[in-house]
């Protein structure tokens, strides 16, 4: 494991179709990436990782044509190459799959696909022949859509699909996967790895971004690390554990993600009274009868896959959904909630799963966005008092490390870390006793991951009750006392202590199995 | 996670305004330079004051559709709502004066009020209750409104009885120390205003609303009540309208504000609100109003384009402004 990218091909490999060299981008006087330097060899799966801001999608954007860089040099097969546009990349064989689904839901896949470099004969649309094209892209990438389908009634995962479908279109020497995983679950990551891996096959070069370093660890043949804006290293994947990944990310020795877990004998004291019963929950196409425990103290995970009814259950519980519930109870006592407003008054608080969509109002200040779920408490008599706003803001900076360049931005100038440290303050303003956490790091970057799991930790230290909704098993495992794992719409297996493991997660979430069959069961409630 | 030491300064609150906030008055300003240069009478006290008496209406209304379009709606009824309201307030009026005497004025502003906070909570229900997209949902109430008033005028006129005529003038052509008191009326309307959206829960709810009504909902904010009182604000500020209005005409007809709502939306995009909402600025969409009534004075004063063409300036207007908006945006 050398950072000397120079010594790493071996003797009979291809020359590098794509290569960097020493790039850099300014934008407005702002060094955001200097002196990068890589390539891309045909058959090869090479990574780029870093943190939030490292640098790694202005690189992505210089590689495929959508910017221009500064300095240094773009070489195709060892010939300067210069993209005007991105088309020019497209034409040089350069394809970007997007992080963001940036498809037409109104148009069909074959549409879609097609978006832009129509087949016409004669200036008529030649439908039959791009939905054939289409069909057989599709098959090619293992897609079972139909090229007729609407996009806005096909999955997730599907979309993901078709926007590689389109990338693809063409012969393509290289492919540029900008966290393709990102908005999928978990067992919907391992057929598209499938697909790159087969790409790789084929010779196809492939520069793959990803937060999820394990992803990494699995597909990669190298890694470029980047860090500010600048270049750690390159390194030969083999022997490149995710947690030298992560040293090498931010630039420090990482003991631990997570927090210490506490004491499991401290917990089982205060079984005689839960902080949240829910009994008999049900919330029409999404949830059947489910009922759930979380013990006063406790950080209670949620696992299973997009659609397996995590989120439908607690947006039903405050009011947010259509639902029924045979009983809630709250430390014991009988409620029912018809608001999120209701909701936070009685002590429970919910962090969305969608910080931009659901949680920030992104081109509002910061002060307004702290306050707008707990108004209350900046209006003491008639007006609002805004000067004790400001010190709220203040002191949820402060708590919360919260970094900003000033007071004045906006939400949405800041890194989704910060977003996310904000929404928690938001959400704790009203002082939750019983706090539900939607994803608390969905596209965060580790330094920041790392806050977060402490303030749950230390949130229920101060003998508040947090359940966490989350599609990454690690860190449920990493940071919760149980986990419950739902699977279509049921509570389909109950992990504690030494069962909380990958495999048996997956499991409970997959298969019709219930935890009776999960090896290593350890319930005690 | 221990370099947070040099803490950002503090933002000044208050009342300070950004630059993107100043525009409006910047345009008023130069408007006002560009009247002198034009003619000289443009500046007199008397024009001024005229002028900004005549934009008072248009100024009320557009403060009241301030609030409907900072919460993501949009309210096309206001001006039918206004002839309407003037229409049922004359008559009642009409019909009290023989056994109250003036006293019938006072009682007259009540039922315009009710009535127009009436209409205000019908179009908000339509929208929230109903779901039906505020441009709809007030096309149907604007070609309702109009019909009632043609029908209630049965095509003509309701005229204010002659007994009321003189105890009614002085709220049009009244002063209070020189002051026109449409003028001090919509002062107070606009400081009101200005209050309740920039200080108060209501306020905040209200732009949070517009800007994304989702993260409203999830921060436990009624959407459809506040929404619904947006139109019911909207409601009252067409009825203060119509009350300083009624002196003017003396009558109402069926083609009483027409187009004002287009006046409206062009006096509140122009002082910076958002059409899309999220954004509400209660003193820009006063310095719109006033805009608008001195472009349509100066085409009057000067002899560069006929006045027939007021409207279509105004459309102009309307279009610049919206892509000044987007321009700044980016």
């Amino acid at each position: 494991m050398t950072a000397a990218h120079a010594a790493l091909a071996p003797a009979g490999l291809p020359g590098p179709v794509l290569r960097a060299e020493r790039l850099a981008k300014e934008f407005s006087g702002v060094r955001v990436l200097s002196d990068v330097s890589l390539d891309l060899r045909p058959g090869e799966i090479h990574a780029v990782i870093g943190e939030n801001g490292a640098g790694k999608s202005t690189l992505m954007r210089l590689l495929s044509g959508y910017l221009k860089p500064s300095e240094g040099t773009l070489f195709m097969d060892g010939a300067p190459a210069e993209f005007h546009a991105q088309a020019d990349a497209q034409a040089a064989g350069i394809a970007l799959v997007h992080q963001e689904i940036l498809l037409a839901e109104a148009l069909t896949v074959s549409e879609n696909i097609f978006i832009g470099r129509e087949i016409a004969r004669f200036g008529r649309l030649d439908e039959r022949a791009m939905r054939e094209a289409a069909a057989a892209q599709l098959a090619e990438i293992g897609c079972k859509v139909s090229p007729n389908d609407l996009v806005r009634d096909i999955s997730l995962a599907n979309r993901q699909l078709v926007q590689i479908a389109k990338a693809l279109l063409g012969t393509q020497r290289v492919v540029i996967f900008d966290e393709p995983t990102a908005v999928l679950t978990h067992d919907e990551v391992d057929p598209l790895l499938d697909i790159i891996v087969e790409l790789k096959r084929r010779g196809v070069a492939i520069l793959y971004i990803s937060h999820r370093l394990d992803e990494v660890e699995r597909l990669a043949d190298r890694v470029t690390v980047l860090r500010d804006g600048r270049m750690v290293g390159t390194y030969d994947a083999h022997g490149l554990t995710p947690r030298r990944m992560a040293s090498l990310m931010v630039g420090r020795e990482f003991a631990s993600l997570y927090p210490a877990r506490q004491d499991p004998a401290r917990l089982g004291q205060d079984e005689s009274t839960p902080a949240l019963e829910i009994e008999g929950a049900h919330v029409p196409g999404f949830v059947t009868d489910v009922s759930l425990t979380l013990r006063k103290g406790e950080i209670l995970g949620l696992a299973g896959m997009i659609g397996a009814g995590r989120t439908e259950l607690f947006e039903g519980l405050l009011g947010l959904r259509p639902s029924s519930f045979r009983a809630v109870r709250l430390h014991g006592k009988p409620v029912g909630f018809h608001s999120p407003a209701q909701a936070a008054k009685l002590g429970v608080g919910y962090l969305t799963e969608d910080r931009k969509g659901k949680g920030l109002l992104l081109e509002e200040k910061l002060a307004p966005n702290l306050t707008l779920a707990a108004l209350d408490r900046v209006h003491p008599i008639a007006g609002l008092d805004l000067a004790g706003e400001a010190d709220l803001l203040d002191r949820a900076v402060a708590s919360y490390d919260i970094r900003l360049r000033s007071r004045d931005a906006k939400a949405g100038q800041l890194s989704g870390g910060n977003q996310q440290k904000l929404l928690l303050a938001k959400v704790m303003l009203n002082e939750p006793s019983v706090l539900i956490i939607d994803e608390p790091t969905r596209g965060i970057d580790i330094a920041n991951k790392s806050q977060i799991y402490a303030f749950i930790q230390s949130l229920v230290r101060e003998g508040r009750s947090c359940i966490v909704i989350s599609s990454e098993m690690q860190e449920l495992i990493g940071l919760c006392d149980r986990i419950l794992v739902m699977r279509a719409g049921r509570i389909n297996g109950e992990l504690a202590g030494d069962a909380m493991t990958e495999s048996n997660v997956a499991l409970c979430a997959t298969s019709s199995a219930t935890n009776e069959k999960i090896p290593g069961r350890n319930i005690d409630g | 996670m221990a370099d947070l030491a040099a803490a950002p300064p503090r933002a000044q609150h208050g009342w300070s305004i950004g630059w993107g906030d100043a525009g409006p008055f910047l345009a008023l300003a130069a408007l006002v330079l560009i009247g002198f240069l034009i003619n000289p009478d443009f500046l007199s006290a008397n024009n001024i004051a005229n002028v900004v008496t005549r934009s008072a209406f248009i100024a009320i209304i557009a403060i009241g559709a301030t609030f409907v379009i900072a919460s993501g709606g949009l309210d096309l009824s206001v001006g039918s709502m206004a002839a309407f309201i003037t229409g049922v307030m004359i008559l009642f009026m009409n019909w009290a004066a023989p056994s109250v005497g003036t006293a019938a004025i006072p009682l007259g502003m009540a039922v315009a009020l009710v009535t127009s906070i009436a209409c205000g909570l019908l179009n908000g229900t339509i929208v929230t209750i109903g779901r039906i997209e505020p441009f709809i949902a007030t096309l149907g109430t604007m070609g309702i409104f109009r019909a009632l008033i043609t029908y209630m005028t049965n095509g003509g006129t309701i005229a204010i009885d002659r007994s009321l005529r003189d105890a009614y003038r002085p709220v049009y052509f009244g002063d209070v120390l020189g002051v026109p008191i449409p003028i001090l009326v919509s002062l107070a309307v606009a400081l009101v205003a200005a209050y309740v959206l920039y200080r108060t829960r209501y306020g905040r709810r209200c732009v949070a609303v517009g800007a994304n009504e989702d993260v409203a909902r999830y921060s436990g904010i009624s959407v459809a009540r506040v929404r619904t009182l947006a139109f019911v604000i909207q409601g009252a500020c067409v009825a203060i309208a119509a009350v300083c209005y009624v002196p003017r005409l003396g009558a109402a007809t069926p083609t009483t504000g027409l187009l004002w709502e287009l006046q409206v939306i062009t006096a509140v995009v122009i002082g910076g609100t958002a059409l899309r909402g999220g954004r509400g600025r209660v003193w820009g969409t006063v310095a719109g109003a006033v805009i608008l009534e001195f472009i349509a004075n100066l085409m009057v004063l000067s002899d560069f384009v006929s006045e027939y063409l007021v409207a279509a300036v105004q459309g102009v207007i309307i279009i610049i402004a919206m892509l000044i908006q987007r321009m700044s945006k980016r």
